[in-house]
């Protein structure tokens, strides 16, 4: 069901079956939706085999980058005898992106369930759910349910009677997009600044508190019990494009659109009557312009793209964009495209950790350079400083919010150059009024 | 995080106001007190003391509404870490307070998302309609701060405000008023 709206017929609900339902909220509730079920066959099973499951199951991570779920699980080396540990990664900060809030708000114990058979599976006995820190109400609804859990004995130091240690904390973040970033979430954990860490070693080898550590986002596993309850066939027929993307995929809508919202479709499913069947096309009067699919950090696209585009991890690479998180952004005609990318370039010279040269000075940079143009007093030059600087700030930075930076503005100057160059001419585009 | 770029101006915080003090300040921690039962509690759950500074930070700030150099002293006392050390972290992240803030301390997301559906009217009708005139400042009145802040998390609800810790969404330059007659 695409919150807060009702469930469109050609959406697939499994993940959101449950949004708006207070009932679900509850452990009584969730049980009799099926829950736990997953979880106590989960701990008499052994985590390799759970491993492979979810391996099977073609479940790949929904935080952005899209890895493998089972394979990043059998990286973690059991039995080694150290403490292991799960992050659930709750950080939520990319622009356009707001479904795991949802994943939280109205199916806590789906988390929870899925976060247990996780830590269960990676010889985890402690897993902290790092939510960012202006979720207060997902923060409350999450803390209660985990109260109830821990009172039923379903998670703690017997988690359901199996003699299995899983507890399971939240941790409040404090302001700061880069903790999203899985080695600054880390740090944040481990009460430091958040800055993002030089890999290797990698945080299956020595993450949180120097240990193997596996994090993985809300999304991902909250699909984590579907799989066990399902099978792993079950998952991977959830297919319509690309055979290397599978399941149902929450992707959040925002931006001019008439009806924004959290929409559950099966990968491959088409962008073109996502947009206008799902999200009921453009407001009144106005015509959708341009297209952010996965979160801010991808590439821009254009609406005649976006309409041939397959909503999967290959479909959106055909078209020089990504799925990333699945937040998809729209602009309609009404937008200034300098204006909406100077005020994304600000966002992450904001939020970049500062430790890293180009970053520190490319966003801020690339910011004041697109506020100029938007202002009127930029020049052709600065366009080409543009590109320049970016090739500076991609693949030579400790994490990727630096190139995050570069990948909207420079597609979008690309595409809508025109836009641009009506500025710096100082003749402004007709259907387009600058304020900033 | 607070410290932005100079290029393009930083954290709207820094422009607030100086000169607040805590003098004679009075310990929130003391061994046998509610917040530190909590903080004990919490620690319980880490391997090491440190891990709990974030938490302690915010146990702090809900006692006092802002974090004072003293209680960065106090914190890093009871976690075994130095003034200097947390100070580096408080100023690190965006939600901690180093000042008093207005009773009222609200938050406008103008990212794109809500940009484009007309965030940055809503901020001007809550600078107008406040007093606080001035991104940062606080009231005269001392009821109300406003800051603009990036991405809520909640971009399909444009625009999300936060309100102290009530999250508020669908905000409109219409449904200021509303706002404030409910928060004075
Ligand atoms: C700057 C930055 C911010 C990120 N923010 C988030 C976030 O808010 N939530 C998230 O799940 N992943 C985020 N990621 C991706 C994580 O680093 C990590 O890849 C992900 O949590 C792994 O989980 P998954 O395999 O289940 O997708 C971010 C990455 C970067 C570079
Ligand atoms: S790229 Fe930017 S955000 Fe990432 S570590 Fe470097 S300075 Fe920090
Ligand atoms: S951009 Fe405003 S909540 Fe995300």
């Amino acid at each position: 069901m695409g919150y807060p709206h009702k469930s469109h017929p050609r959406e697939t609900p499994v993940l959101s079956k449950y949004f708006g339902d207070a009932e679900a909220r509850t452990l009584e509730g969730w049980k009799a939706r099926g829950g736990y079920k997953a979880l106590a066959q989960a701990l008499s099973t052994d985590p390799v085999a759970i491993q492979n499951i979810v391996k099977e199951s073609g479940l790949r991570g929904r935080g952005g980058a899209g890895f493998p779920t089972g394979l990043k699980w059998s990286f973690m080396k059991l039995g080694d005898g150290k403490p292991h540990y799960l992050c659930c990664n709750a950080d939520e900060s990319e622009p356009g992106t707001f479904k795991d809030r949802e994943i939280m708000r109205w199916t806590p114990h789906g988390l929870i369930e899925g976060c247990a058979i996780a830590a269960h599976a990676i010889g985890a006995e402690t897993c902290y759910i790092y939510i960012r820190g202006e979720f207060t109400e997902p923060i409350a609804v999450m803390e209660r349910a985990l109260a109830e859990a821990r009172a039923a004995g379903i998670i703690g130091d017997n988690a359901m009677g199996s003699g299995k240690k899983v507890n399971i904390w939240v941790h409040r973040g404090a302001g700061a997009y880069i903790c999203g970033e899985e080695t600054a979430l880390m740090n944040s954990i481990e009460g430091r600044r958040g800055n993002p860490r030089i890999k290797p070693p990698f945080p299956a080898v020595a993450g949180l508190f120097g240990m193997p550590t596996t994090i993985n986002n809300v999304e991902t596993l909250a699909a984590v019990p579907h799989i066990l309850n399902n099978g792993p066939e079950w998952y991977k027929a959830m297919c319509l494009g690309s055979p290397k993307s599978n399941g149902s995929k929450l992707f959040s809508v925002c931006g001019n659109v008439a009806r924004p919202g959290n929409y559950e479709v099966v990968m491959g499913f088409s962008f073109k009557e996502f947009l206008y069947d799902l999200c009921g096309g453009p407001l009144p009067g106005r015509k959708f312009k341009a297209i952010i699919p996965g979160g801010s950090s991808v590439p821009v696209i254009t609406i005649e793209e976006a309409e041939q585009v397959k909503m999967d991890y290959e479909g959106f690479m055909e078209f020089g964009t990504m799925l990333g998180s699945g937040g998809v952004i729209i602009f309609d005609d009404a937008q200034s495209m300098p204006k909406q990318l100077a005020r994304l370039a600000r966002f992450y010279a904001h939020e970049s950790c500062a430790q890293c040269t180009q970053c520190r000075e490319g966003t801020a940079w690339m910011t004041k350079i697109l506020e100029r143009i938007v202002a009127g007093d930029g020049t052709f030059e600065d366009l080409d400083t543009i590109f320049e600087l970016t090739e500076s700030m991609t693949g030579k930075t400790i994490c990727v919010l630096s190139d995050s930076c570069g990948a909207p503005v420079c597609s979008g100057i690309t595409r809508f150059r025109g836009e641009f160059e009506a500025l710096i001419k100082g003749k402004r585009s007709s259907t387009v009024t600058v304020t900033a | 995080m607070s410290h932005g770029p100079s290029a393009t101006g930083g954290a709207a915080l820094q422009g607030a106001p100086h000169g607040h003090h805590d003098d004679p300040y009075v310990p929130v921690l003391t061994p046998g007190s509610t917040p530190r039962a909590k903080l004990d509690d919490i620690l319980s759950r880490y391997p090491t003391r440190q891990a709990g500074l974030l938490p302690a930070l915010w146990i702090v700030q809900d006692e006092r509404g802002w974090i004072s150099e003293h209680a960065m002293k106090e914190v890093g006392d009871v976690l075994g870490l130095t003034a200097a050390y947390v100070k580096g972290v408080v100023t690190f992240y965006t939600m901690y307070h180093q000042h008093p803030v207005g009773t009222w301390f609200i938050q406008v997301c103008t990212t794109s998302c809500c940009n484009c559906m007309g965030a940055e009217d809503v901020v001007k009708a809550f600078l107008q309609q406040t007093g606080c005139g001035e991104l940062g400042l606080t009231s005269p009145d001392g009821k109300y701060t406003v800051i603009e802040v990036e991405c809520l998390g909640a971009c399909g609800f444009a625009t999300p405000i936060m309100v102290n810790d009530d999250f508020i969404d669908s905000m409109s330059v219409e449904r200021v008023p509303e706002i404030l007659k409910k928060y004075c």
